[in-house]
């Protein structure tokens, strides 16, 4: 089973997905080219109005024995906490901004204001879901080994509870995140380095221990007699943040439309095929500049995945020229309203806790495979291969 | 030496670690930073605050440094300046030219414009006062030592003035020059800098004596006329600072009469790798393994075949965990041909490859 056999793509020749390909890496090179003071001032601002939007939180929450106050106090924290979050930190840790060669706006020392350690983020998120995306058994953002988000994923009894899963992850996002690059799966397994896991598991501790203390412990104290009220305005912000980043995440890859691969399709897979992928794997989803800027961008998925560190305020330009590529190649592109993406994903949840010959619908990308098992020694460790890109590209 | 205010109270040091525990995983600098650019220990950063023209494409940059600065640089140190242009940080280094612990808590830089020099050139005629700039710490071993030997000669040329600049200040500042003798290259008159206060002090100690070279006229100094302008050279301790011609060929006089050891030399200019250089030597972090690498290898290969615990993620130049600051020399983007080096700037190691020598930061 080949690439180019996924149905969607089954219209396209060999020479047609490398003219995808070079016309991508065009509007690559593009960008890149012209990254410049709009760009930073755009980030500076954006970074601005975070802090003070932070600051103006904690501040309200001194009168969070105020009703009101602590209503509008929560909701400049829980703001504050989403911007942080989905614009600046998913995106500073891509290296969306270090062409900026800026320290304090760079990848590799930017900590975010949330449960899991930014090195770890940076390998579960940034190198696994990012290169094995959408890729069953390898990418683990695929229902964060928790929900059955596939049909091509072996169904069992304790997926009937799905939708109770899928409501708590919800809630609690952030330490579901936190525990992502430990790899459970692998946990389970014992296939797990045990200094790895002991190293990890200490930063995290270090991580939690500091986020807790500050939104738990410090800022409470500090109001004195309300610390009760302060403690649940931080806690609420946390739950609201936690919610929105687990509804923006989970719209961007299991709207109907977004594709799951197996890892027959990642054998010999050239880079204009991952250009492929990513494109048929994401789902986009549209609205006002104030929604995309509060998502991170995020809901220029398909831009993101295919250009995951270049500017988050580039995306809006580029998906108009994504969007025409995909037209002219007769490609999907998925998009839709918000609601309308959420809601699909929902109904995926709650469909594929049935088995499958209970449901229809949510295709695989190639006809009947269901319920294979994968095969444990495939896991990523596919150095070489990807190394090899490295140097195609350049030529 | 004097510490930052914020280092200097333990209650303000506590203080700002209570700060810290609040404004995790940001420092209260990263709030501060929004009040006044300067209340960040985060970076080095300093506001400009004049640009004093020294000749006609040179010039002195005062710069007040904020947080985290510490003013004991020994005189004929070099700092890094990072100045944002058009979205992005450039970083250079410059010698400073004042003394330590000047009055008004400032440094001082002084800057010549290259011809082929972009930020040389934005440095002297475009920074405004009042720009916000970062700043590395003063760096490097061409200093005096204190007392200073009894005799010594300054071989200087052209913007290599400035680190000799600071050495004689801060003597004359102590009230005494030693048995000293500067020979000094420039084109003319109007292209040596510092040239008026120079002769002054030249007039105020009977012991310095200062040499004036006017290349447009006279020609090049060249080794072997060192007799003339300084018969007694081979008794002197020398620093020498200029070109890199005028380097090399010092240096090999004073090898040839075995004064090697005699001879302190400052080099401004990188030997410039030429844009088709590929491979060199790569030293992975500041005193760490040097290997032979080739055009083609990736540093993070190299790294690894040398055993450097070197960190990687996607190796395909996406995920920017391989990402390393590059200490000196100059690498090649695999994916585009850009060549960087930028000392300080961060490169793909996972993409990047040696065009000429080159040192990581590990």
């Amino acid at each position: 089973m080949a690439f180019s056999d996924v149905r969607e793509y089954t219209h396209l020749t060999d020479e047609e997905v490398e003219a995808i390909g070079a016309e991508l890496d065009e509007i690559r090179r593009e960008v890149e080219a012209s990254r410049g003071q709009a760009d930073r001032d755009y980030i500076l601002r954006t970074i601005t109005l975070q802090r003070r939007l932070a600051a103006a939180g904690r501040i309200t929450l001194f009168a969070s024995f105020f009703p009101p106050a602590w209503l509008l106090g929560t909701a400049l924290l829980g703001s504050a906490k989403i911007l942080e979050n989905m614009e600046l930190g998913h995106n500073a840790m891509h290296g969306q901004w270090d062409w900026m060669n800026d320290p304090e706006i760079h990848s590799s020392n930017w900590e975010w204001d949330t449960t899991q350690p930014a090195e770890q983020w940076k390998h579960s998120h940034n190198y696994i879901h990012h290169q094995f995306t959408n890729v069953l058994g390898h990418d683990n953002d695929i229902g964060y080994g928790i929900l059955r988000m596939s049909r091509d994923q072996k169904w069992h009894p304790v997926n009937l509870g799905q939708p109770v899963y899928n409501a708590l992850l919800a809630l609690f996002f952030e330490w579901g995140v936190a525990l992502h690059d430990l790899d459970i799966e692998a946990i389970r397994k014992g296939e797990k380095d045990p200094e790895l896991l002991k190293k990890q598991l200490k930063q995290i501790g270090n991580k939690v221990g500091k986020q807790s203390l500050k939104d738990y412990v410090m800022y409470p104290a500090l109001t004195g007699p309300f610390f009760l009220q302060t403690l649940t305005a931080n806690f609420t912000a946390n739950i609201i943040r936690n919610i929105w980043t687990h509804g923006i995440i989970f719209c961007g890859h299991f709207p109907d439309g977004a594709v799951h691969f197996t890892e027959e399709e990642l054998e010999d897979e050239t880079r204009a095929e991952w250009y492929l992928r990513q494109m048929l794997g994401s789902a986009n989803f549209n609205g006002g500049k104030l929604l995309h800027i509060m998502s991170g961008q995020l809901g220029y998925q398909i831009e993101h995945h295919l250009f995951p560190d270049l500017p988050s305020n580039r995306y809006a330009a580029i998906s108009v020229k994504v969007k025409d590529l995909c037209a002219r190649y007769d490609i999907p592109y998925t998009t839709g309203p918000l609601y309308k993406q959420y809601g699909q994903t929902l109904r995926t949840i709650l469909k594929l806790s049935l088995p499958n010959r209970r449901t229809s619908d949510n295709p695989a990308p190639v006809p009947e495979r269901a319920q294979r098992r994968l095969r444990d020694d495939q896991r990523p460790t596919r150095r070489s291969e990807l190394g090899k890109w490295s140097g195609a590209a350049s030529v | 030496m004097t510490a930052p205010l914020i280092e200097r109270s333990s209650a303000l040091r506590q203080l700002r670690r209570l700060g810290k525990a609040m404004t995790t995983p940001l420092l209260p600098d990263d709030y501060l930073a929004l009040i006044n650019p300067l209340w960040s220990q985060r970076e080095l950063r300093g506001r400009v605050e004049k640009v004093v023209p020294e000749t006609e494409n040179a010039a002195t940059l005062v710069i007040r440094p904020g947080w985290g600065w510490t003013f004991d640089h020994a005189p004929g140190q070099y700092i890094g300046i990072g100045v944002e242009i058009d979205g992005r940080f450039h970083w250079r280094s410059y010698s400073l030219s004042s003394v330590p612990l000047v009055e008004g808590k400032t440094v001082s830089i002084t800057v010549k414009a290259m011809p082929e020099g972009f930020l040389s050139d934005h440095l002297v005629n475009g920074l405004e006062p009042g720009t916000i700039v970062r700043l590395a710490s003063p760096q490097g071993d061409f200093t005096v030592p204190d007392p200073p030997p009894e005799k010594m000669l300054f071989l200087v040329g052209g913007s290599g003035i400035t680190p000799v600049m600071s050495i004689l200040r801060t003597l004359d500042r102590r009230g005494s020059i030693p048995d000293a003798v500067l020979v000094y290259s420039a084109r003319n008159e109007d292209d040596m800098m510092f040239v008026h206060e120079l002769r002054v002090l030249a007039l105020r100690y009977t012991n310095f004596t200062f040499y004036e070279r006017f290349t447009d006229a006279d020609g090049m100094l060249t080794a072997d006329q060192l007799d003339d302008v300084c018969p007694d050279w081979s008794d002197r301790t020398t620093w020498a600072c200029g070109p890199a011609g005028m380097l090399d060929a010092f240096t090999q006089h004073y090898e040839t009469y075995g004064l090697s050891d005699q001879i302190h030399v400052e080099r401004f200019t990188l030997a410039a790798a030429g844009g088709s250089a590929a491979g060199g030597e790569v030293t992975f972090g500041v005193g760490g393994p040097t290997v032979d690498v080739d055009g083609a290898t990736t540093l993070l290969e190299a790294g690894e075949k040398a055993g450097v615990n070197m960190l990687f993620g996607c190796r395909m130049g996406i995920c920017h965990t391989c990402d390393v600051p590059l200490a000196s020399g100059r690498v090649r983007d695999l994916r585009s041909g850009d060549e960087h080096g930028e000392p300080g700037e961060y490169i793909q190691t996972c993409v990047s490859v040696a065009a000429g020598d080159c040192t990581l930061s590990l």
